[in-house]
């Protein structure tokens, strides 16, 4: 492993701004990376040429201008859900294979306009529906982590930006974008060690985001550091006029804004967190995480998010409903796969589709198709946005008393493949303490808090108010400053 | 007004129709994408990555389409919603990209309203008012042809995407004169208002049709729905066929089922779409990638500031301005001939007699001539010129006539044409005398029998001294002197 | 609330994926076991609480009625899986 992928995104735009080495460098470096990483199967598509150009542009720019993009040079991943130009774009889903949009994504456009270059694209679990990766045409990502029994067995990355998490805890990326629709950044950050956030609702614009669930789906950056999860979310974030429900509010500088000094904050503990059967390692980091903070200056309290049980639920009733909508444009019509052979439209259909659809993608139409369907859509889906209400004012109560909250972030560090995948409901509970904020459209962070009795991480969960990112990344800079995580995955592959 | 009547063998039935029709708004770009809606491009070139539903594409509103749909709503007296918001309904269908039509059925933008109809137009007491329940904004659909390929259909999504008003009514008609009325008046007031051409042949207006039957006043039948049908003649025979369909099926012992039918216009009959059984289930839910959309009262405001006359306030005023209810009810059913007959009164033409001549003679003449008024060879100044000279008495109305054939044929203003015929009628008392004392010498026979008492023969010795004067002169000098000289 | 086979086909069709009786049967079991779970939500007091319609609050923006985008149908139709003569393609669709 090169130096340079080991370095921070700050680290390298230092080394970059002093001339320590070349953008040109940089990327070659994580192009060998990204080769060297294939057993992982972070990658779907691989783009060296594109980073390569992009850092000798950066290069160049450096070298004859002082006006440089705040990512030049920087070499990202982005998850396979973004609309790239030209390459690839399948969203994790054989229905999608061979489909070259002909536009970039927003947030793809913003990363690259900034100057980054891009390695490839990131296997995702299929239409990000999934926790583990396992959904995916491609096949499942692999964790570069392995228990410390001495065997190795293969480990998942959490997902569905499960290319992602790898990818920066890898060395296969420095950064990378994810998306976040039930917790789909936050956990596999989790998983792997790394920071992952996922902004406000609205803060990232959608356009050119393959949609899984609209009123959820969150763009994010993932990354090594809480600093370098702030200079990407600089970059990301903003109004989009072509995103109805993008926010026309300014981008904050969240990065000159970091500061761990927590004085003054009250950090709310919700009770209703402590679940049963979650492990005491999990809770005890939980412990350890409050201690953190208020040795940062916060002042610890408890509150109460009495919805908390129903957030699942309510999650597994909208996301599946607007899934079956959103995903009703897969007809082999217009562009991705389309069965033929078959004599009507609508055999063209149902044959189309029920072969680029893999079993969780199913499922949840079906489901989706179901709670919205006559006689059933008060009982299930308008119910869903009324629980969704109390979920939201849950929120709004207790931050009258605490400025953000902390929780763990999944029920468990990571399992092995195969582990979940016959239990679609034991998957679905990976996400239990991240649904509640996608629901109310919080801003919410996993940082790394430490490992587990098996050596694998485990992550601690910040959810702020509206529009607090810098709130967010505050109190998740001071737990990486007092966390003390530098552990890295053994390089096996 | 009398009722209109199915006579079958067990009695008479009553037809009961409501109407839904979707009037393409007009506007430049389309209702949630930037592409153009002009109709007749090359297929598939007004089409947007987001109205051929690009994965990750997302719909932003037109303003333009929203003001239009709420002062459609303002035209037909109804209630505007401040709070409205945009529905999925989901379908699959090869001209429908995203799967879904984003529509309004929770909360559409315009609630109740009505329409009062002239259901004859030369009988005043025959107003009637049809209620409209609601009219809400949603897309149109793209177009499929069929005939192109032995085995494929062609998708064009040129009108995919394109902004439609679904205007519905409450099933308020009862015959296809009140249907056909409705529909010609809502088309009238959609026009003037401008927020849909109107026109039938290009798809910008089509109407759902729903019809059932019952016995008078009884109970609701079971209705069938005949699909997009494009014109008030269609529309009227719809009515009437399905009437009589339904009543034949439930004379016979049959059942009218409840379903979708198409008319075909070639034979003049409908046939079933799709029945009850396979109808769809379209899942509406809140389309999450739009908030609600909220109106305040500055908008509404110059909503309203905007509107034009509307035709039933245009048909009081020139009632109003000595106007028969007739012509008032002609002058206004269109409002390109409303806004030439307005221009004809403020270029100072006498309201009366100007609606006649405007009835009469320049509906007769294009008529002949298959022109517009909107293309009329006369325009409105030059016409109110021609009946000043009427007026004054200058010409006498067959004087005006030949000058309005020749101002038709060449576009010169009226008193050139006077001028260089020479056309004028003369009032010149002396010229008349002198003619009519020779036509009195040459009909001695005449002159004693109508001193006898023939009173009748007046008319002919005026059409002599009209026809010895080449129709110039003025009618009532040459009244006035035969009697002088006579009596 | 849980579902047989006949409403699982019905689902099915109205989602227009083709599915064999056996996935079909494979699939009730699964899906009723999904729907026992997401149930609980009944026993949620939700009297007179409004259904959320807005993530975050915030108005909806409407765009200037002007024409900037079209004419573009070379991208429009670059993936189609049969494009012919400037059109989509597709099963012949009876009327
Ligand atoms: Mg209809
Ligand atoms: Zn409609």
């Amino acid at each position: 492993m090169s130096e340079l992928t080991t370095k921070t995104i700050a680290d390298l735009r230092e080394g970059l701004a002093a001339g320590s080495f070349s953008a040109r460098e940089v990327a070659t470096a994580y192009n060998s990376a990204v080769e060297a990483g294939r057993p992982l199967n972070a990658y779907t598509v691989e783009t060296p040429e594109i980073a390569l150009a992009a850092a000798d542009a950066a290069d160049q720019a450096r070298a004859s201008s002082d006006r440089i993009g705040a990512l030049a040079g920087i070499p990202l991943g982005i998850k396979d859900l973004f609309a790239t130009e030209g390459v690839e774009t399948t969203a994790g889903s054989t229905i999608l294979k061979g489909f070259k949009p002909q536009y970039e994504s927003t947030v793809s456009g913003k990363l690259k306009a900034a100057g980054a270059g891009m390695l490839g694209k990131l296997n995702m679990d299929e239409f990000a529906m999934g926790s583990s990766n396992e959904t995916s045409a491609f096949g499942p990502v692999i964790s570069p982590w392995r228990r410390n029994d001495g065997g190795n067995v293969a480990l998942t990355s959490g997902g569905s930006s499960g290319g992602s998490a790898t990818a920066v805890s890898a060395g296969l990326a420095a950064g990378v974008t994810g998306t976040d629709t039930g917790g789909s950044i936050r956990q596999p950050a989790a998983f792997t060690g790394i920071c992952g956030i996922k902004p406000t609702y609205g803060r990232c614009s959608r356009w050119g985001v393959v949609a899984f669930a609209s009123s959820l789906d969150q763009a994010g950056p993932m990354a090594k550091t809480v600093r370098d999860c702030a200079i990407m979310l600089e970059v990301m974030s903003g109004f989009d006029k072509k995103d109805s429900t993008s926010l026309d509010v300014p981008v904050p500088q969240w990065e000159a804004g970091l500061s761990s000094n927590l004085k003054g904050k009250r950090v709310g503990i919700p009770r209703e967190y402590r679940i049963d059967g979650v492990p005491a390692e999990i809770d005890a980091l939980w412990d350890k995480g409050v201690e953190w903070l208020r040795d940062a200056g916060a002042e610890p309290v408890e509150i109460s998010l009495p919805h908390t049980a129903h957030a699942l639920p309510t999650y597994y009733i909208i996301a599946p409903a607007e899934a079956s909508s959103d995903l009703a444009r897969y007809d082999g019509v217009r562009y991705g796969l389309r069965e033929e052979g078959v004599k009507t439209l609508d055999d063209m259909y149902a044959a189309t589709r029920a072969a680029g659809f893999g079993a969780e993608v199913k499922r949840r139409i079906m489901i989706g198709t179901y709670v919205l369907s006559a006689g059933f859509y008060d009982a299930y889906f308008t119910k869903a946005q009324k629980v969704r209400t109390l979920i939201k004012r849950d929120f709004t109560d207790a931050f009258e008393k605490c400025d953000f909250i902390l929780t763990p972030t999944a029920p468990s560090a990571a399992f092995g493949l195969a582990e979940k995948m016959s239990d679609p409901l034991a998957m679905y509970l990976n996400d239990v303490f991240a649904v509640p904020a996608s629901l109310a459209g919080l801003p919410a962070m996993s940082v790394p808090g430490g490992l587990d009795a098996q050596g694998l991480p485990l992550g601690l969960h910040l959810i702020g108010r509206e529009l607090d990112e810098q709130g967010v990344l505050n109190a998740a800079l001071a737990i990486e400053e007092r966390a003390g995580f530098t552990h890295k995955a053994e390089k096996w592959w | 007004m009398t009722d209109y009547r199915i006579h079958g063998d067990t009695g008479e039935w009553e037809v009961v129709i409501g109407l839904e029709v979707h009037a393409q708004i007009v506007s430049n770009a389309k209702l949630f994408s930037g592409a153009a809606t002009a109709f007749g491009a090359e297929p598939n070139t007004q089409v947007s990555l987001v109205d051929a539903a690009m994965p990750g594409m997302l719909p932003v509103p037109n303003a333009e389409c929203i003001r239009q749909a709420v002062r459609t709503g303002m035209a037909v007296g109804a209630q505007i919603n401040k709070w409205s918001r945009f529905d999925r309904k989901n379908y699959f269908y090869a001209d429908l990209p995203q799967g879904y039509q984003i529509s309004q059925l929770y909360h559409p933008i315009v609630g109740e309203g009505a329409i009062d109809v002239l259901v004859d137009e030369k009988d005043e007491g025959s107003v009637k008012r049809i209620g409209i329940e609601r009219i809400h904004v949603e897309q149109d659909a793209g177009k499929l042809m069929h005939d192109q390929h032995p085995t494929m259909s062609y998708v064009d999504l040129n009108r995919s995407g394109v902004a439609l008003m679904e205007i519905v009514s409450r099933p308020d008609m009862r015959s296809p004169a009140e249907t056909g009325a409705y529909l010609r008046k809502l088309r009238a007031i959609l026009r003037y208002v401008g927020s849909c051409d109107g026109n039938m042949e290009e798809g910008s207006m089509r109407a759902d049709v729903n019809v059932s039957v019952r016995k008078p006043g009884g109970e609701l039948g079971t209705r069938t729905e005949t699909k997009n049908v494009n014109s008030v003649r269609f529309v009227m025979a719809v009515v009437e066929h399905e009437a009589r369909r339904q009543v034949e099926m439930i004379e016979s012992g049959g059942k009218v089922a409840q379903e979708t039918r198409l008319f075909d216009p070639d034979k003049g009959v409908t046939r079933t779409l799709r029945s009850k059984e396979d109808a769809h289930d379209y899942r509406y839910f809140p389309d999450p990638d739009l908030l609600p959309v909220e109106l305040d009262d500055a908008f509404l405001e110059s909503c309203r500031a905007s509107l034009p006359e509307l035709p039933d306030a245009k048909r009081t005023r020139f009632e109003s301005l000595g106007i028969g209810g007739y012509n008032a009810s002609v002058l206004t059913a269109e409002v390109e001939t409303a806004r030439w007959f307005d221009q004809l009164l403020d270029a100072g033409a006498r309201p009366p007699q100007a609606a006649n001549w405007v009835a009469s003679e320049l509906f007769g003449a294009l008529n002949r001539m298959g022109r517009s008024v909107e293309d009329s060879p006369v325009s409105p100044q030059s016409a109110a010129e021609l009946l000043g000279l009427v007026a004054d008495g200058t010409l006498s109305g067959s004087l005006a006539k030949q000058v309005f054939e020749i101002m038709l044929e060449n576009g010169q203003s009226a008193s050139a044409v006077v001028e260089e015929r020479g056309l004028k009628q003369t009032s010149d008392t002396g010229a008349i005398d002198t003619i009519i004392d020779d036509i009195l010498s040459a009909n001695a026979d005449k002159v004693s029998q109508y001193k006898a008492g023939k009173e009748a023969l007046f008319g002919f010795f005026v059409g002599q001294t009209m026809k010895a004067m080449a129709g110039k002169a003025n009618p009532g000098v040459v009244n006035e002197r035969l009697k002088a000289k006579l009596n | 609330m849980s579902v047989n086979t006949e409403q699982v086909r019905h689902i099915a069709k109205l989602a227009r994926i083709a599915m064999s009786d056996a996935q079909i049967e494979a699939l009730v079991p699964e899906l009723n076991n999904i729907l026992g779970w997401i149930e609980q939500l009944s026993q949620v007091d939700t009297e007179g609480v409004e259904p959320l319609t807005a993530v975050i609050e915030q108005k909806l923006r409407l765009r200037d009625d002007v024409i900037d985008d079209g004419n573009v149908r070379d991208k429009v139709l670059a993936n189609a899986p049969n494009a012919q003569h400037g059109f989509f393609a597709v099963p012949k669709v009876i009327e």
